[in-house]
Order: C-alpha cells, then structure tokens, then sequence
C-alpha cells in the first residue's frame, strides 16, 4: 500500500516538475510581455530533439546538452525579436495566435529537420532501480527533482539578488516606468524569452529518457504548462512552480486509483474547479480593474 | 495594453455612445432605426457611411444589406466556377467553417471574449447526431434539433461560470473544458467509436437523401446566408450595441445599467449552438467522424479564422474561414514543408494586419476613397 503511494507520489512529482518548468516558462514572458506564448511546449520538443539528433550526430552527450539548449534559447530571441517586438498594441488574441503560428512553424521545421519517430536518450547515471520503502524509483528521477528544486533556487536568487533580475521584476510591474529610470526594457524582454526557452529546453532534455520524444509532444506538454501557470496564478513563477507539482501529483494519484484512461482530463478538471472557485488562481493578484 | 479591455481590437471609443437603455431589448430583426452614431465608429465589413438619413446607395453600403446582397451573389454564382467534386468539397468545408466562425466572431470580436474549447461544443453536437441517427435510427433532421438544443443547454449551463474570468484564465477554461470534451470523445470508444471514429449515416430529411455535390452545396450555401443574415441583425439590434459596450468596456457598461452577464452567456450560447449545427451537418456530409472534430487544434483553427479575417467583422469571419480551408488544398504539393509554410503565412498575416484582412483591407479602402 505504502510502496505504491509512493510510486505515484514519486511519478506525481516528476511529471510535476516538467510542467513546473514548463509554467515558469510562461510566467517568466507573460511578466515582461504579457504575452501568453503558446510555442512553449515547442521549447521542451527542441531541447530533447536537438539533443538526440546532436548526440547521434557524435556530439558527446553533455556538449549535445548544451549547444541543444542555447540553441532553443536562440529560437526564444528569434521569437520575440522577429514577431513578438515586431507587433505593436497588437490585441491579445492576436498575440496568441501570432504564438500558436510560432508553434506550428517550429513542429512543421522538427518534422522537417528531424523526423516524426519516437526518440530518447539515456539516462543521465544509469538505468540502475532505487528501493523506496517499496517503491521503485529511476535516478532520472531524482536527476529531474534536483534540477528543478536547483532552478527554483537559481531563479528565486536571480530576481531577488541581481541587478538584471531586478529590472525584469521591475518591468513586470511597469514597463513604462521601468523605462524612465533607465532599464532597457526590450532587452529584459528579449532575456524573458531567451530564458523562459532555455527552462523549457531543460525540461525537454531530462524528460525525455524518461518519456521519450517526438516532434508533437511539445503540444500537451504546452498545455499542462500553460494550466500550470493558470492553477498558480499568471505572473506568479512560484506559484506556476506550486502549479505544477500540483497537476503533476493529481494526475499520478487520479490515474493510480481513479481511471488512467482519464489521467489528462483530472489536470483540466483541477483547473476548472479551482477557476470556479479563485479566478485568479491559487497564487494570483487579485486583479482591481483600472477603468 | 490596456488592461481594462483585455482584448480590444480597436481603440475602446467604440460604442458608449451608442449603448442600448435597460430593458431595451428589441428582439433581432426589429424595423431599422435610424441610429444616432459616433463619428468614426468602426462598422463591419464594407465600411459603411452611418448617416442619420440613408438613400438607396447608403443602405447597400451598409453591411446588413448590401454585404449580404453580395454574399447571396456569391454563393449563387460559384458553382458557375465549380469544375469537380473536389472543388464543391473545399467550397462546402469553407461553408461549413464559415458558419461556426461567424458564431465565434460574435463572442471573440464583439463581447470580446475568447473560447479556445468551441470545437468542443461542434464536437458535442457531432456525436450526439451521429450516434442517434446511425444507432438508434433517429430521423436526422430531429437529430440536429435536439443536439443544438442539448450543446445550447451545455453552454448556458457552464457560461455563468467561466465568463466570470477574465482573458487569459477564460481562455484557460473555455480550453480545459474543449480538452476534456474531447478526452471523454477518445476514451468512450463503446459509444463513439474512440481514436479510429466512427461511420455515419446520410442526411436524410422526409425520405430525401442529400448525397450528390449540389445538394450539400445548396443547403450548406443557404445556412451560411442565414447565419450572416442572423449575426448582423444581432449585431444592428440593441442586444449587439450592449455586446460593443461590454468590449469597450465592460465596467462602462455595467455602470449604464447593460445586463452584462446576461448578454455575454446569450452570445455564448449562440456560438455554440452555430457550432452545434455545424457540427451535426458535417459528421453526415464526410459519413464519418473521429474525435479529431472536437481536438484542440480544430478549436484553434476556428479562433485563427475569425481573427485572421478580421475581428468584429461578419463577413471577416466568412473570409477567414475561406482562407484557411483553401490554404491547406494550395499547400499539399509542399508536402513535408506544407506546415511549416502555413504556420510562416499564418504569423506574417497577423504581425502585418494584426486587425484581421477584411478589416485593415476595408481602412485602406475608405482612406482612398475619402480622399
């Protein structure tokens, strides 16, 4: 019984930490931009796929990590230097569907520059089983846990420590003023999506041994990232983090013991149910509307 | 951005001058007033004039005349350049779409509210025509009744809640509430044939069977004038005024006593029933179906018509959906690059012409004709 809470708990927790990764992707452009970029997913899509393509091109493995992941970061800049910063008092629906357009763009080139199997790679020490009190856990596991808890501690440091952090933080709260005192807002705009990809690449690469990946596996990866930030509250990074282990944890236990057939349709209800309840999410402001 | 209009296409001077009195509620279709407008508001499709009195030419510039009159002529003429049984496909599928994004077009472009979960709704009405007909026998016809009447029940039921949120949580649960329609499509496979779908009967109506081109091409090019017809007596009449009021601003409007609520759930509904419909025709049209009908996807490309073809704009809705059907068919001989192309046209459209085509299409116009 107790071994197998812990199975889900622990299956809970990875899937949770992806989406977590995924959420504060969003959290991070929606801060500076307010903009809701819905090619997040095709981040984790590339950070896996350019891995495996490197990598089986003979790059040795952690140089492969890299350049996969700067190089998703280079697609953020791109994003948000040729479309994003190109659409002025663009409305909100437009902006999505410029992002949506983005997505389908970077699925159409993977498919292009790719291929359309599955992949994976191995994992990062080994496929060796640890014993949990019962429970079965793969070290990718722990790998995906540590450097998501060491992100969020990187993160949390950087917008509290920093100078730059700061001045993005700043920009969140008001562009316009963050202008006046002399930051150079696009460029925090250009650093957001630049980052907010390379979370998203990160996350790419230590799922995919566990899961696997294709050039669509960024679309549901997206969504769950997306509601992620949602549950937490948009504009709030922990609570996208919160956001995630939740989903993630509901997801395992509703699969676990409820139905797996409906393990997808648990996050959404989740996300219904506490809309109902919070409209602004768990962590959210709650929005005074200026009129 | 403003952040009191979270989705305003246009500069939100729009319409508080012309907001309906409580209680005002003269049904659609109501004799035309001659309504006291704001100088420069933005009107739908042909960019009529709005002046006090209207003479004959005044009246076929407007929308709600002369942009339907045309709409007529062309779907009556087309056929005259239909060569095959291809060619009446594209120009049935592009019906089909127009409808559900004229739907769509007056919650996104005139409450300004966004569903990302409408296919769900067209998936709903889909399956539930389809299981009637083809397992229980049900004439078609009562099938697509009841299925609207079912979808429109769904709608108002879940409208109160989820129009309370605003923007992007809207666009989350309008999204979560399409997904999990479709989840329950793709996992019910007793019921509905799951991922491989299922084969339905014809459309059947007193013992007439639609089944050649034509007939499908009469009936879907009959409810698309229809619909156009219905969405711009909707938009015209005092219920469209208060939709304008709650895009410019909603609080604005509730302060002058507009029953916002009220409203954006009637719309809501609306767009899901045109959807509804839509969804019923279509699954006996193809004589198949598959949970693909309800995806996410499909709910994106209906959103990507109404605003590609411009926002707030009836006949925008019906070029979008023209566009974004014929697109693909033109794009085939790319084969592996064809998405790639499609995603590339679909982000410059909207970067350049960010108000949607008819629209910036429409100011061009008139600023050359002004001059």
């Amino acid at each position: 019984m107790l071994g197998e809470f812990i199975q889900y708990l622990f299956s809970g927790l990875t899937s949770g930490a992806i989406y977590a990764l995924v959420g504060l992707g969003f959290a991070l452009i929606y801060n500076a931009s307010h903009v809701i970029n819905f090619a997040q997913g095709e981040f984790v899509m590339l950070g896996g796929m350019g891995t495996v393509f490197l990598a089986a091109a003979g790059v040795p493995l952690p140089l492969a990590v890299v350049v996969a992941i700067i190089g998703t970061a280079c697609v953020g800049f791109a994003l948000e230097k040729l479309a994003v910063e190109q659409t002025k008092n663009a409305s909100v629906v437009t902006l999505i569907i410029i992002t949506i357009g983005a997505s389908i763009v970077l699925r159409g080139a993977a498919q292009v520059l790719f291929d359309k199997q599955f992949h994976t790679l191995p994992a990062f020490s080994g496929d060796e089983p640890i014993n949990v009190l019962g429970a079965t856990i793969t070290s990718q596991t722990l790998w995906v846990l540590g450097i998501t808890a060491l992100i969020v501690v990187v993160l949390q440091w950087f917008f509290n420590r920093t100078l730059l952090g700061k001045a993005i933080l700043a920009t969140s709260v008001n562009p316009l003023a963050a202008k006046l005192v002399g930051i150079n807002v696009s460029f925090v705009l250009l650093l957001s999506f630049g980052m907010s990809a390379a979370l998203g690449a990160i996350a790419g690469v230590l799922i995919t041994p566990i899961t696997s990946t294709n050039f669509e596996v960024g679309i549901m990866l997206g969504l769950k990232g997306f509601s992620a930030a949602i549950l937490g509250g948009l504009g709030n990074p922990f609570g996208a983090v919160i956001g995630g282990l939740i989903l993630g944890i509901v997801e395992a236990f509703g699969a676990g013991y409820i139905s797996s057939e409906y393990k997808d349709a648990m996050a959404f209800i989740i996300i219904l149910l506490a809309l109902f309840f919070m409209p602004s999410g768990l962590f959210g402001k709650k929005g005074t509307e200026r009129v | 951005m403003n952040e009191a209009t979270p989705m305003s296409p246009r500069p939100s001077s729009a319409s508080t001058a012309n907001i309906s009195r409580p209680g005002d509620t003269t049904p659609p279709g109501a004799p035309e007033r001659p309504a006291p407008q704001a100088p420069g508001t933005p009107r739908t499709g042909a960019g009529s004039a709005g002046r006090p009195r209207q003479g004959l030419k005044a009246r076929l510039m407007k929308p709600r005349t002369g942009g339907l009159l045309v709409l007529a002529v062309v779907v009556a003429v087309l056929p005259a350049f239909l060569q095959n049984a291809f060619h009446y496909d594209v120009a049935i599928q592009i019906g089909f779409n127009a409808i559900v994004a004229i739907g769509l077009n007056l919650l996104i472009g005139y409450c300004g509210q966004i569903s990302l979960g409408h296919a769900g709704f067209l998936g709903v009405g889909a399956y539930f025509s389809a299981i009637t007909v083809t397992n229980f026998g049900w004439p078609p016809l009562l099938s697509l009744v009841v299925a609207a009447v079912v979808v429109g029940l769904l709608a108002f039921v879940i409208a109160r809640p989820i129009l309370r949120l605003k923007g992007h949580y809207l666009a989350m649960a309008t999204l979560g509430i399409g997904l999990i329609i479709s989840i329950i499509l793709n996992q019910e496979a007793q019921l509905t044939g799951g991922p491989d779908g299922m084969i339905v009967d014809p459309f059947t109506v007193f013992g007439f069977e639609f089944k050649k081109p034509w007939h499908w091409y009469s009936l879907v090019g009959g409810l698309l004038v229809i619909a156009a017809w219905l969405s711009l007596n909707i938009i015209d009449s005092p219920v469209g005024r208060a939709l304008r009021a709650v895009h410019g601003s909603e609080v604005a409007a509730e302060v002058v006593g507009v029953d916002t609520t009220r409203y954006k759930v009637m719309i809501f509904v609306v767009s899901a029933v045109f959807a509804s419909v839509v969804g019923s025709l279509g699954a006996h049209y193809i004589m198949f179906l598959s949970p693909q009908e309800a995806s996410f996807f499909h709910s994106v490309e209906l959103v990507i018509m109404v605003v590609l073809g411009g926002m707030a704009s009836t006949f925008g809705a019906v070029v979008g959906a023209a566009t974004l059907t014929a697109l693909p068919q033109f794009l085939t001989f790319l084969e592996d690059y064809e998405h790639l192309i499609f995603g590339l046209i679909l982000m410059l459209v909207m970067i350049f012409l960010p108000k949607g085509v008819v629209p910036s299409l429409a100011a061009l116009f008139k600023r050359g004709g002004e001059k």
